[in-house]
C-alpha cells in the first residue's frame, strides 16, 4: 500500500456541455497511480460523463462542447493535435452493459491490436491468452475461443470485455459501473480481478454501489450535479467526511435538505 | 374486414395458381428440359424453347447487379456513416425520386442516351460493334432502376447497427473506418445481402425500359454488346399474337409463371432474413 | 496510423464518387429527358386527341392518354385504397401475430412481383371471361398491382401510431372500431395520404400492368367498358414509330408523364405537411 501519490491523470478545470446542458462543472482532480479510484454520486451527476471524457468518447455525442485540461503525462489529450486513437488505445474502457463485439471470443480481444497493426499470428494468440487469464476468464472459455462471444453468460461477456480492454495494453482502466448489470457472483470475479490488476494499471471506477466503493477503492470522488464535492484517501473519506453534503449521501440521506 | 384481408394475403397464390393452370398445356406436352434448355424458339412449328430468353434475362439481371451492388454499397456507407444530416436529407429523397420514375421514360431515356453512347463511343474502344441495343444497355438503366431499392434498404439496416458495439470499437482506439469495416458492415452484413436479393428480384421482372433498350433478338446473348430477349420482354411483345398459335399463350404464361416464381422465391428468402434481422436488433 | 487515415480517405473518396454517380444518374436521366422532350411540348399535345394521322406527323395531341391516364389510374387508386385501409387496420388490430406475419410476409411478396405478370394474369381472366381489352380491366390489373404495396406502406403508417392514443380513447369507453375509425385514421392521416399517392404514382407510371389489359384507343373512353389509352402506352408507341415527329412527340409525352409523376409526388409531401395539423406527436 503505497502512500506516495503520484497523479497518473490530472484533470483541471474540465467543464463539459451538452447542447446547452452544463453537465461537469469546473471538476478538478488528480487520479493516483497505480490506484482504485472510484467516483460515486447520485445518478445523473456527470460521473459516466467524466469517465468518458478521460478517452474522449464524449466526443461522439452530438452537440458536445468542452473546455478545461486533461493532462496525461503532462500533455492535454484535447489539444487540437493529439491523436484521439492514441489517447483511446491508452484509456481502456469497459462499459456498464457488456458489449462484446460480434465475433468470436478469440476475435473479440484480438480486435485491439489488431486495429493497431499487430499482425503476427504467435503474438496475437499470447496476448489473447494473457488477457483472458489476467480477466479470470481464461480457464472456461480456453477450449471454444471460436464461439461466438455472445454464447457467453453475461458475467462472462463482463470479463470479456475486460480482456478485450487489457489487450491494447493500456495505462488506465476506465470502468462505468463495471457490476451493475452483474449477479453478485460474477460481481465478485470483476471486482476481484480489478484489485489484481491495479499493481499494473490506474483504474478509475463509476459505481452507485457505496459498499463496492468501500470494498475496493484506495481514493475516492464524489460528484455531485457535475461538481465534486470532495475527494480523497478511502479510509478518511469514508469514515470522516468534510462535507455535509457528502455525509448526507454516505449515510443514504437526501442532499437537498442539508444545503452548506 | 377479415375476407378482405385474407383475400390480398392470397392474391399471390391465386396468380400462382392460374398461370399454373394455363400453363398446364404446354407443360403436359413438352418436358420441362426442352422447353427450358431449348434454343428453338419457332412458336409456328411449335418448337418453344425458352434458353434464349432465361439467358437474355439472366445476362442483363447479373450485369445490372454487378454494376449496382459497389455502387449502392459505397453510397449506403457513405450517407448511413460519414454523411453530415443535412446531407443525408437532401440525398435520399432524391434517391427516391429515382424510384419514382415510370418505366418507359427510363427505357425512353436509355434509348437517347445509354444506346447511342454504346454504340459511338464504348464498343469502338474495345474494338466491337453493336446498333447499340444490347446487354450492356439494358444492364447500364436497370442498374440505375435498382439503385434506390437496394440503397434504402442497406442505408436502414446499417443504421440499426446498435450503438453499443460501435462504441466499444472506439474505445480500443479504433477509427471511423475500421469500426464500419471490421464491426458495422460485418453485422449488417445479412441485411445488405437481402438487400441486393431483393434489387435482382426486381430487375429480373422489369420489363419496359429493357424492353426498348436490349434488341429482342431471340438468341442468347454472346457477349455485353450483343442484343438480348429477356422474358418479360418476350411475353409483352407477343401477347398479340398469343392466340393465333396453338399453345404459343400457354408457352407466354408459362414464363409469366417462371417469373413469378423466381421473383417469389427470392422476395420470400430476402424478407425472411430482413424480419429475422429487426426481431435480432429488438432483442439484442 | 498514417497508413490508417489513407485507407480511410481512400475509401471516403471512392464512397463520395459512388454517391455521386447515383445523384448524378437521377439527373441524367432527367436533364436527357427534358431536353428531348421540351422543344416538341407545345399546347395541342396535351388538349387534343390524336386526329386522323396522328401516328404519321399530322395534327393531334395526346389528350386520350392523359385522360385516360387519369382516369384509369384515379380509379384503380380509389378501388385499392377502399380495400387497402380495412386490411391495414385489421392487420394492426385484430389479426392474430402468425396470421400477421403471414399477410404481410406475402403483401412484401406481392409488391415484389413485375407488373407484367399482373398484366398476364388478368389478361387470362379476362379473355376466359370472354371480355375485351377495356377501362375496366385496366383499373382492375392496376387496383391488383397496387394493392399490396398501398396496403403495406398504409400498415406502417398505422403502427407508428403511439399506443398512449389508442389508450386514451379506449379508457373514454370508445369501442375497437371507433377507435380505428376516429382516433388512429386521423393520427395516421398524412401517412396513408402519402400511401396513397405512392401508390398512384406506381400505377398511373406502369405500362406492363395495362399492356394487354386496358386496350388502346384515340378516343377518350366514356365508358368503362371503352378502351382507354395510358400515357405510358402513349410514349412507347409513339417511339416506336418510324417517323422522326412521332418520336419527337414520344419524348415530349415522356416529359409530360415525368412531370405528371414527379408533381404527385411532391404534392404529396406537401400535403401530408398540411395534414399534419392534428397530428399528435
Amino acid at each position: 500500500m503505497n502512500d506516495v501519490f503520484k497523479p497518473r491523470v490530472i484533470i483541471q478545470k474540465l467543464n463539459v456541455f451538452y447542447e446547452g446542458r452544463h453537465v461537469l462543472k469546473d471538476v478538478t482532480v488528480n487520479i493516483p497511480e497505480n490506484q482504485i479510484t472510484a467516483i460515486i454520486g447520485p445518478s445523473g451527476c456527470g460521473k459516466t460523463t467524466l469517465l468518458k471524457s478521460l478517452n474522449r468518447l464524449v466526443d461522439l455525442a452530438d452537440g458536445v462542447r468542452f473546455s478545461g485540461k486533461v493532462l496525461v503525462d503532462g500533455a492535454n489529450i484535447f489539444d487540437n493535435g493529439t491523436d484521439i486513437t492514441e489517447i483511446r488505445k491508452r484509456m481502456g474502457l469497459i462499459s456498464q452493459t457488456p458489449n462484446p463485439l460480434p465475433m468470436s471470443i478469440y476475435d473479440n480481444v484480438a480486435y485491439g491490436p489488431r486495429i493497431h497493426g499487430t499482425k503476427n499470428k504467435e503474438e496475437l494468440n499470447q496476448i489473447v491468452k494473457q488477457c483472458l487469464q489476467a480477466a479470470g476468464l481464461w480457464n472456461e472459455v480456453k477450449n471454444r475461443l471460436g464461439e461466438p462471444a455472445s454464447k457467453l453468460s453475461i458475467g462472462q461477456q463482463q470479463r470479456l470485455c475486460l480482456a478485450r480492454a487489457l489487450a491494447v495494453k493500456p495505462e488506465v482502466l476506465l470502468c462505468d459501473e463495471p457490476t451493475s448489470a452483474l449477479d453478485p457472483v460474477s460481481a465478485e470475479h470483476i471486482e476481484t480481478q480489478l484489485a489484481t490488476l491495479k499493481k499494473d494499471y490506474t483504474i478509475v471506477f463509476v459505481t452507485h454501489i457505496l459498499r463496492q466503493a468501500k470494498r475496493i477503492a484506495d481514493y475516492v470522488i464524489f460528484l455531485y450535479l457535475g461538481e465534486v464535492i470532495e475527494q480523497g484517501k478511502a479510509e478518511t473519506f469514508f469514515t470522516k467526511p468534510k462535507d455535509p453534503r457528502t455525509q448526507a449521501y454516505i449515510e443514504g440521506k437526501s442532499i437537498t435538505r442539508t444545503e452548506v | 374486414m377479415l375476407v378482405v384481408t385474407i383475400f390480398s394475403g392470397l392474391i399471390v397464390f391465386g396468380m400462382a395458381f392460374a398461370l399454373f393452370y394455363k400453363a398446364w398445356p404446354i407443360l403436359s406436352t413438352h418436358p420441362i428440359g426442352e422447353l427450358l434448355l431449348s434454343s428453338s424458339w419457332r412458336p409456328t412449328r411449335g418448337e418453344f424453347g425458352l434458353y434464349p430468353f432465361i439467358m437474355g434475362t439472366l445476362w442483363v439481371t447479373i450485369l445490372a447487379m454487378v454494376l449496382a451492388t459497389p455502387l449502392c454499397l459505397l453510397t449506403s456507407v457513405y450517407l448511413a456513416e460519414y454523411a453530415p444530416s443535412r446531407v443525408r436529407g437532401i440525398i435520399k429523397p432524391m434517391i427516391d425520386l429515382l424510384a419514382g420514375i415510370p418505366s418507359v421514360v427510363y427505357g425512353m431515356w436509355g434509348v437517347l442516351l445509354v444506346v447511342p453512347l454504346i454504340r459511338d463511343y464504348v464498343a469502338p474502344l474495345v474494338g466491337a460493334t453493336t446498333t447499340g441495343y444490347s446487354v450492356l444497355a439494358g444492364g447500364i438503366v436497370l442498374a440505375i432502376m435498382v439503385f434506390p431499392i437496394i440503397i434504402s434498404v442497406s442505408e436502414e439496416v446499417i443504421r440499426a447497427v446498435p450503438h453499443e458495439i460501435r462504441e466499444a470499437s472506439f474505445a480500443l482506439g479504433a477509427t471511423k473506418w475500421q469500426t464500419v469495416k471490421h464491426v458495422v458492415l460485418r453485422s449488417s452484413f445479412p441485411g445488405i445481402i437481402a438487400a441486393t436479393i431483393l434489387g435482382f428480384s426486381r430487375a429480373f421482372g422489369e420489363t419496359m425500359a429493357v424492353l426498348m433498350v436490349v434488341g429482342n433478338v431471340s438468341k442468347a446473348p454472346s457477349s455485353l454488346f450483343a442484343p438480348a430477349y429477356p422474358l418479360p420482354a418476350l411475353i409483352a411483345n407477343n401477347y398479340g399474337e398469343m392466340l393465333s398459335v396453338p399453345l404459343y399463350d400457354s408457352a407466354l404464361l408459362l414464363s409469366a409463371l417462371i417469373l413469378l416464381l423466381v421473383v417469389l422465391f427470392f422476395n420470400v428468402m430476402a424478407r425472411i432474413v430482413l424480419s429475422k434481422i429487426k426481431k435480432g436488433f429488438a432483442i439484442g | 496510423m498514417d497508413k490508417r487515415k489513407l485507407e480511410e480517405n481512400f475509401f471516403k473518396g471512392l464512397m463520395m464518387a459512388s454517391t455521386f454517380i447515383v445523384v448524378g444518374s437521377l439527373f441524367a436521366v432527367f436533364a436527357v429527358v427534358v431536353w428531348k422532350g421540351a422543344p416538341a411540348l407545345n399546347l395541342s399535345m396535351i388538349t387534343q386527341t390524336p386526329k386522323g394521322g396522328y401516328y404519321l406527323g399530322k395534327e393531334g395531341g395526346i389528350l386520350n392518354a392523359i385522360v385516360g391516364s387519369l382516369y384509369l389510374a384515379g380509379e384503380a387508386t380509389a378501388l385499392a385504397f377502399v380495400l387497402s385501409l380495412p386490411i391495414a387496420l385489421y392487420l394492426h388490430e385484430y389479426a392474430g401475430n402468425k396470421m400477421a406475419s403471414f399477410i404481410r410476409l406475402s403483401l412484401d411478396v406481392s409488391a415484389g412481383v413485375p407488373s407484367i405478370v399482373y398484366g398476364a394474369v388478368c389478361f387470362t381472366i379476362m379473355l376466359s371471361l370472354r371480355m375485351r381489352a377495356s377501362l375496366l380491366w385496366g383499373i382492375i390489373t392496376v387496383a391488383l398491382f397496387i394493392l399490396p404495396i398501398m396496403t403495406r406502406a398504409m400498415d406502417e403508417v398505422v403502427s407508428m401510431v403511439p399506443f398512449k392514443l389508442k389508450e386514451a380513447s379506449y379508457a373514454l369507453g370508445a369501442t375497437k372500431l371507433e377507435t380505428m375509425l376516429k382516433v388512429v385514421s386521423k393520427q395516421a392521416l398524412p401517412g396513408i395520404l402519402t400511401a396513397v399517392l405512392l401508390a398512384f404514382g406506381r400505377g398511373i407510371g406502369d405500362a406492363a400492368s395495362v399492356l394487354f389489359t386496358a386496350g388502346f384507343t384515340d378516343s377518350i373512353p366514356v365508358s368503362l367498358f371503352d378502351p382507354a389509352a395510358t400515357l405510358p402506352l402513349a410514349v412507347f408507341f409513339q417511339l416506336g414509330t418510324p417517323t422522326p415527329e412521332v418520336q419527337q412527340r414520344a419524348y415530349a409525352s415522356g416529359v409530360i408523364l415525368l412531370i405528371l409523376v414527379l408533381s404527385f409526388s411532391v404534392a404529396s409531401r406537401l400535403l401530408t405537411r398540411k395534414f399534419s395539423k392534428f397530428v399528435v406527436r
